[in-house]
């Protein structure tokens, strides 16, 4: 067992089910999403997009960039989130709610290809 | 020397600074979460009977600018105290983690690794996108300075491979008009030639002149297989090397002491012809000195090293009596050893110094070398001294003991690849002429010396095409007949001839001939081989290549310039004509 590959596999899976797990609930119900879990997703994903910094393989550059997009989605997410709650003045409508977990949804989609390079790849393995 | 070797692959320099950066950049990551998660978490100040807490907008503009230690103060409301403990921790976290983050980026900026990488990343695209011709100089010592300084003032570019760091510091304080590609890097690896631009279709040549003989011999190999039509010029300094450079077939081979050896059999066994070769091939500007030639009689070689051996056998060819002073203890039964020190006056006076006519001072040590010499010279002051200078930087010392003959290798492997590359004519011409008997030079030389004076005139070559002699070849594509005679008319006054004298003639059919005479027409492709002076060089050059000279030249006429003196002209011509057949 390699600690690196744990800590790897970890990171990824986490930052989907995070992410999952905001994404869930009714699309424009305010109180099915909880902006804790945006912040953990958003993070986790960060984290995961540093731990593939420096793989040279093709597998290594596919899991980089579908990384990049889930973070691209997620800090679209919450910069959306920080115009509704802050600078618009109207606060979390139903309008705004929708747009932010749609936004999260696209990154959700990202995070399920890196899950599924992930899991190909550990079947490709033969040890 | 522990030389650091460039990564494999040079493609990936930015992901080698991201990989080193992943454990800093997560730390960040994590320090600046766990501070504004915190921040929004802690109780702030009761507004109303209500507890404040700060949202996640505000907690990021709060952390951002505290923890790069800008600091614009408590925003947006004053802090309550739990929130002030809560902004201490994460100051102290933060800047400990920006601190360790641009402190591993500045590390890894001055590592050698990567500096390499990126060195030879930059040097890589700087070779790929020359569009011009370029020369590939292996070895950047004094030879290779003096014929990239050349190539320089030629108006050529040249790429170094150079394996001392301080040499190719050098490359960039030395003024270039052109910019010099250098790395530094062992240039026997294929690899490395190739990234150098050996298969780049620019190259017109590889020049090696480390003073490593298996480097050269390396190199030699590598141009053979993977360029093979790349002409190959390589210094050769030990016999076996000049050997197996031969057996696959290196182009150019310079071997300076074989051919310093060669200069000095010739001017023992013919000294007219070798006067003629020192005219043709000496410094242009520099007078020939005509009565210091080497006698024959008896002579020391002192250090029977790479050097002294070809000087033996230089002797050996024209049995002259020689004594060897060698430090080694064997001897080869033909020649008289004395073992011992020439720069002692016993093992001089034991090789019979006083009767002896001319002395080798040819170790490899340049002290050793003035020594010998000082000290022979002062136990007969009539010796002829052949005097081997190893470094160039001890110049004035060997300018300060006037000997008769000084033999500075890296020079003369310098004048020998220069003299093949920028008139490559020059070769078949000297191997021409020292197939000939020493009457046929005397009468050479001196037609020579009294045209053009005992300095040492320019030698070039030309060639009769369309860039270089548009006119010319223009005129002879249209069937004229030119001969040489009326293209080495001077310009300004037609009766006279330029300073300069055409040596050999080169023609595609294998033809050439040797000190062609003046009524020899030209034909469309012809190479030449001329000697003179400065102007007569430039002036030649004008008169082949532009109409209006070629005109004066053929006809004595002036051209009409001009759209209206061409068309006044035309009619005169055109009304003259209907009383021709």
């Amino acid at each position: 067992m390699n600690l690196e590959k744990v800590i790897f596999g970890f990171f990824i899976l986490l930052a989907a089910t995070l992410n999952f797990g905001f994404f869930v609930g009714e699309i424009d119900n305010p109180a099915h999403h909880d902006i804790y879990e945006l912040f953990a997703a958003l993070v986790v994903s960060l984290i995961a997009t540093v731990l593939k910094f420096g793989d040279r393989t093709q597998i290594g550059a596919v899991h980089l960039s579908t990384s990049l997009v889930a973070d691209l989605q997620l800090i679209a997410a919450a910069m959306m989130w920080g115009y509704a709650a802050h600078i618009s003045g109207a606060g979390l409508t139903p309008e705004a709610t929708a747009s932010v977990v749609s936004l999260s949804g696209g990154a959700l989609l990202a995070n399920l290809v890196s899950v599924t390079i992930l899991i190909a790849e550990t079947i490709m393995q033969r040890r | 020397m522990n030389l650091m070797q460039p990564l494999a692959r040079h493609h990936s320099v930015f992901f080698l600074i991201l990989r080193r950066l992943r454990a800093p950049l997560i730390l960040l990551i994590t320090a600046m979460a766990i501070s504004v998660l915190g921040l929004t978490l802690v109780p702030g100040p009761t507004e109303n009977g209500e507890v404040q807490y700060l949202s996640f907008f505000h907690a990021v503009y709060f952390m951002s600018y505290t923890a790069t230690t800008i600091g614009f103060g408590e925003t947006p409301y004053a802090f309550s105290d739990q929130q002030r403990l809560w902004v201490v921790f994460s100051i102290y976290m933060s800047v400990f983690c920006w601190a360790y983050t641009l402190g591993t980026v500045f590390a890894l900026l001055s590592d050698r690794n990567l500096r390499q990488a990126i060195a030879t990343q930059r040097f890589v695209r700087e070779v790929r996108r020359l569009r011009e011709p370029f020369y590939l100089v292996c070895g950047y010592g004094e030879t290779g300075r003096l014929i990239c300084h050349a190539l320089d003032r030629m108006g050529l570019r040249s790429v170094v491979l150079e394996i001392d760091e301080a040499k190719v510091g050098e490359i960039d304080l030395h003024s270039f008009a052109a910019d010099v590609p250098a790395l530094c890097a062992d240039a026997s690896n294929p690899e490395l030639l190739g990234y150098a631009g050996l298969t780049h279709p620019n190259c017109a040549g590889v020049i090696a002149l480390t003073n490593n003989d298996a480097t050269n011999l390396a190199i030699a190999i590598a141009a053979r297989l993977l360029a093979p039509k790349l002409p190959a010029l390589c210094r050769a300094e030990h016999r076996e090397t000049s050997a197996n450079m031969a057996s696959f077939g290196t182009r150019h081979i310079i071997n300076p002491f074989e051919r310093f050896g060669e200069t000095l059999a010739l001017a023992l066994h013919a000294p007219i012809a070798s006067q003629l070769l020192d005219w043709l091939t000496g410094i242009p500007g520099t007078a020939v000195d005509r009565d210091r030639r080497p006698p024959r009689g008896h002579w020391i070689v002192c250090g029977h090293g790479r050097f002294g051996r070809w000087m033996v056998d230089a002797m050996d060819a024209e049995s002259l009596p020689v004594t060897i002073i060698d430090r080694g203890l064997q001897t080869d039964g033909t020649h008289r050893w004395v073992h011992g020190d020439g720069t002692g006056a016993e093992a001089l006076l034991e090789a019979g110094v006083q009767k002896a006519t001319g002395i080798v001072a040819g170790t490899n040590s340049d002290t050793d070398n003035l020594s010998i010499a000082v000290t022979a010279r002062e136990l007969n002051p009539e010796l002829f001294v052949i005097l081997r200078q190893n470094h160039h930087a001890n110049h004035a010392l060997f300018d300060a003991f006037e000997s008769d003959i000084t033999v500075l290798p890296s020079e003369i492997v310098a004048y020998e690849c220069l003299a093949i590359l920028s008139t490559p004519l020059l070769v078949p011409f000297l191997d021409e002429i020292r197939r000939r008997d020493e009457e046929w030079c005397s009468v050479q030389l001196e037609r020579l010396t009294t045209r053009l004076g005992w300095n040492v005139p320019e030698i070039w070559s030309e060639r009769v095409n369309l860039s270089k002699a548009t006119a010319l070849y223009r005129r002879l594509m249209r069937g004229e007949t030119i001969s040489l005679g009326m293209v080495l008319r001077s310009t300004t006054q037609a009766d006279t001839y330029l300073d300069c004298e055409v040596l050999f003639l080169e023609r595609d059919d294998d033809d050439h001939l040797l000190m062609p005479a003046h009524d020899t027409p030209l034909r469309p492709g012809d190479e030449l081989l001329l000697a003179g002076t400065r102007h007569a060089r430039n002036a030649f050059a004008l008169g082949i290549a532009n109409e209006h000279t070629l005109e004066y030249l053929v006809s004595g006429e002036d051209l009409p310039d001009g759209w209206i003196w061409r068309k006044f002209s035309r009619r005169k011509q055109q009304a003259a004509k209907p009383h021709l057949p």
